[in-house]
């Protein structure tokens, strides 16, 4: 250890204080950081400091998608070989899987890390952790079959204009990833929804087809999977968003570790499901009777409002907040995907809309407490007066 | 005697950290070097009445505020001035002292105190020295003579890590309490309030004069702020005045003897000590005698004037603050970890968030050291501040008022009611590392320069 801090001290050097290379400082740092906690001590305030930091944060919410992700990989590989007909292995399953993903996860790492590094050095300030979850976060809700140059130039265009324009980490009003989406989405609808582009290959091989279920449903067809299969993932989606079951195995982690909002996850759900409720109830058509049950485990829904809705840049901040944000979230997810045909999987464009609609959530609770005050004020005024 | 309130509270956290002090009272050193440091007094300008050189008594003036010239700052010991150390712009940080063996003290008439009238007192304390010891609430300044305050808090419940107690502080100092409240309730008309722990001794129950409550719950219950906002909450242009315990006693001791009383009984811990206890000394005392008496581990550490959250790195400058009744002694964290930041791992290291073991491995203490674990980043995460944050104010966002200066959003949002060591918590725990408290003080500095 003591090697390769040396070794790092010494390669660090030029990118000192008042050397050649110090406007690249923050980029040195960033890979320093990342192999050693520096030893920075406190300054000011608080003599001692908390364990956590940034990092740790952003890494945790890694791990809860990684059982998502692996389950994603596996799935995509078992969608295209069980169409094909041949007998195969979970290895099998797994490395085509493997094959198609890891690409799209590398462009948008590239991509997306090369423009936040670029920011950095330029504004001068150190790197943050915020895009090692966003650029997981874009390939795994994406269709399989999508180009790579297409993974890149939404990356850049959610870096650029969705956070960086902003003013960075901490700033943006949208989620980066689901920007990203968004941008393919509406760019090039062709391969971002129909009935062909959710299987690997499907494109290409006439024997494979590939629609969603929300798909089936909107164009008024009859749903061939179980609740199990729905609940499992063995169905057809984007890559990561098919398996509820693993995504409930993230959401566990990110509440228990307290990373994330469980009110936001909780209000979605809810608000979902009271949505789902009425709507079958109504019954008019596939989408409206589909049971408010499998609303909840097909589509992007579990994994939108696990991962993308609880963003706590671009959700609500305030804990009442949280809980309005999270069932808006669910009631607009279930409404866009029943009255909207054209957009079978509601979530993103629900999130995408309340992240707007989040500060004004926010301003409202906040002048809750500021009425308080000012009209405690008001009544010790007039108290005075009465004296 | 009748409780006016139980203040509980749930939001907040204790911090378990090893080298508490014992409760042994030491008398016998005998430090020879004080100081006074303006800093100590949040708010005031200094203006020099006595130059380097210059002899002084135990109580001779040796500054006032430009603000306010009748409130004198005087000199804790008898001796000599040896020093006055400036800063950048000439700005005075340090006013050394070495007493001399003969204790001259100046002496006020203070027969028949409780018959003068209130002017009459406030000009006794504030010629006296004694004035200082009375803080004020918006902003944490001293109190303002001329104010009408609408009541004054006295606190003997301490929730911050390492603190000293103040029922052990106090135990032969009764006499003099009760005299310093009587004091205090012959400068206002309005109520004095007592806080206590739940579980207080007959001691505090016959004191006089005041309005008890009980106060429970994670640090940072043991802050004024709550009190005051459960109790009395404080509205625009009003005053609060606060004192703390062991001044009271101060105050009632100059009242006894006509003579300035700056005692401080100090409880010196922390991790880096190796047999933390009390000691009884002075104001202002060179702190090097006390640290050897204790023993330091071998190591560079860091003298702090007050606790780890919320005190002054006095490490360059060794000598005693003017108000803190503690000093923690930690060591150093100038040190590189691999691979620290990832989750649950390196559990020695205390945290409050659940993505570290700490709180069920070390269930006997913490050894903790000044490391920034991690580096200063944007805000992201949201809600940790309002979980440890007991105050019906939203701290995010009166931080982000105070960081863009908005002058009203601050006073919607509570500037009033918090003064920097409420945010000391928020300063430990999160996330982003920012410097909640600095960016309060700066707020707080605003206010008082734009508003008054």
């Amino acid at each position: 250890m003591n090697l390769i801090r040396k070794s790092l001290d010494k390669i660090k050097k030029p990118f000192g204080k008042g050397q050649k290379l110090e406007k690249f400082a923050p980029a040195i740092n960033a890979f320093d950081t990342f192999l050693f906690v520096p030893n920075h001590t406190t300054k000011k305030g608080a003599h001692i400091r908390d364990a956590i930091d940034l990092k740790r944060t952003m890494v945790t919410v890694i791990i809860a998608l990684l059982p998502a992700l692996l389950y994603g990989i596996y799935n995509t590989g078992y969608q295209y070989l069980i169409q094909t007909g041949s007998p195969f292995t979970f290895l099998e399953a797994f490395i085509h899987g493997s094959w198609k993903i890891v690409p799209m996860i590398v462009v948008s790492y590239v991509v997306g890390l090369s423009i936040e590094f670029g920011f950095a050095v330029y504004r001068g300030h150190e790197v943050n952790e915020g895009y090692l979850v966003t650029g997981l976060l874009i390939p795994m809700i994406m269709p399989i079959d999508i180009p790579l140059w297409m993974v890149g130039l939404s990356t850049a265009f959610a870096v650029l204009v969705a956070k960086e324009a902003f003013g960075g980490t901490g700033m943006n009003i949208l989620n980066p990833a689901l920007t990203a989406r968004a941008f393919a989405f509406f760019a090039y609808p062709t391969y971002m929804s129909g009935n062909k582009v959710w299987v690997s290959e499907a494109t290409n091989i006439d024997a494979i087809s590939g629609e969603t279920i929300l798909g089936t449903l909107a164009a008024g067809g009859k749903v061939n999977y179980s609740a199990m299969e729905m609940f499992q993932g063995s169905i057809p989606g984007s890559i990561a968003e098919t398996s509820t079951l693993w995504v409930a195995v993230g959401a566990l982690i990110l509440i228990l570790t307290g990373i994330g909002s469980w009110r936001i996850i909780v209000g979605g759900i809810l608000g979902a499901s009271f949505m789902g409720f009425l709507f079958n109830l109504w019954a008019a058509n596939e989408l409206m009777s589909f049971s408010w049950i499998n609303h909840l485990i097909v589509g992007g829904f579990a994994f939108g409002i696990v991962f993308m809705a609880t963003d706590p840049v671009s959700a609500a901040q305030t804990n009442q907040g949280k809980w309005i944000y999270g069932v808006l979230v669910g009631i607009f997810c279930i409404m866009i995907r029943v009255f909207n045909p054209a957009y079978p999987e509601g979530v993103m464009l629900a999130i995408l809309l309340m992240n707007v609609f989040a500060p004004t959530i926010d301003h409202y609770v906040i002048n809750g407490n500021i009425k308080k005050r000012r009209k405690r004020w008001e009544t010790s005024v007039n108290q005075l007066k009465t004296i | 005697m009748e409780v006016i309130k139980d203040i509980r509270t749930r939001k907040g956290a204790n911090l378990n950290l090893k080298g508490g002090a014992e409760k042994i009272l030491d008398k016998t050193v005998s430090p020879s070097s004080f100081s006074i440091r303006p800093d100590d007094f949040f708010g005031i300008a200094p203006k020099l009445i006595l130059k380097e050189g210059a002899p002084v008594k135990l109580g001779s003036p040796i500054f006032f505020s430009k603000k306010n010239t009748h409130i004198k700052f005087v000199s804790p010991v008898a001796g000599t001035i040896t020093s006055v150390v400036r800063g950048p712009k000439r700005k005075i940080e340090n006013i050394i002292i070495k007493a001399s063996t003969k204790q001259d003290s100046i002496k006020y008439s203070v027969s028949g105190w409780d018959k003068k009238n209130r002017h009459d007192l406030k000009s006794l304390l504030t010629s006296s020295g004694n004035w200082p010891f009375i803080h004020q609430r918006p902003y944490g300044t001293i109190a303002n003579p001329a104010d009408t305050p609408k009541a004054i808090f006295v606190s003997t419940v301490k929730t911050d890590p390492l603190h000293g107690d103040l029922q052990f502080i106090l135990k032969d100092q009764k006499n003099d309490f009760q005299l310093g409240i009587n004091l205090l309730n012959k400068l206002v008309d309005q109520p004095v309030f007592l806080g206590v722990e739940k579980e207080f001794s007959d001691y505090f129950e016959s004191i006089e004069g005041v309005q008890h409550y009980t106060v429970r719950g994670p640090h940072p219950a043991g802050n004024l702020s709550l009190h005051i906002q459960e109790l009395t909450p404080l509205n625009i242009g009003e005053r609060i005045w606060t004192v703390n315990a062991e001044d009271v006693a101060n105050l009632g001791r100059f009242l006894n003897s006509g003579i300035f009383c700056p005692r401080r009984t100090v409880a010196i811990s922390g991790n880096a000590v190796e047999n933390p206890k009390y000691f009884q000394t002075t104001i202002g005392a060179e702190l090097q005698p006390f640290l050897r008496k204790v023993g330091t581990i071998d190591k560079k550490t860091r003298v702090i004037n007050g606790d780890v959250l919320t005190g002054n790195d006095s490490t360059s400058n060794c000598f005693l603050g003017y108000f803190n009744n503690l000093v923690t002694v930690i060591p150093e964290g100038d040190e590189y970890r691999m691979f620290g930041w990832l989750p649950f791992v390196d559990n020695n290291i205390l945290s409050l968030s659940n993505t570290s073991f700490s709180r069920v491995f070390n269930r006997k203490g913490f050894d903790v050291n000044t490391n920034l674990n991690g580096e200063e980043r944007a805000l992201v995460v949201t809600g940790e501040m309002e979980k440890i944050f007991p105050l019906e104010i939203y701290p995010m966002q009166l931080l982000k008022a105070c960081m863009v200066g908005d002058i009203e959003k601050m006073e919607a949002l509570g500037i009033y009611e918090v003064v920097p060591e409420d945010f000391g918590l928020i300063d430990y725990s999160n996330t982003s590392k920012i410097e909640a408290q600095e960016i309060i003080r700066e707020g707080i500095e605003l206010m008082i320069n734009e508003v008054g």
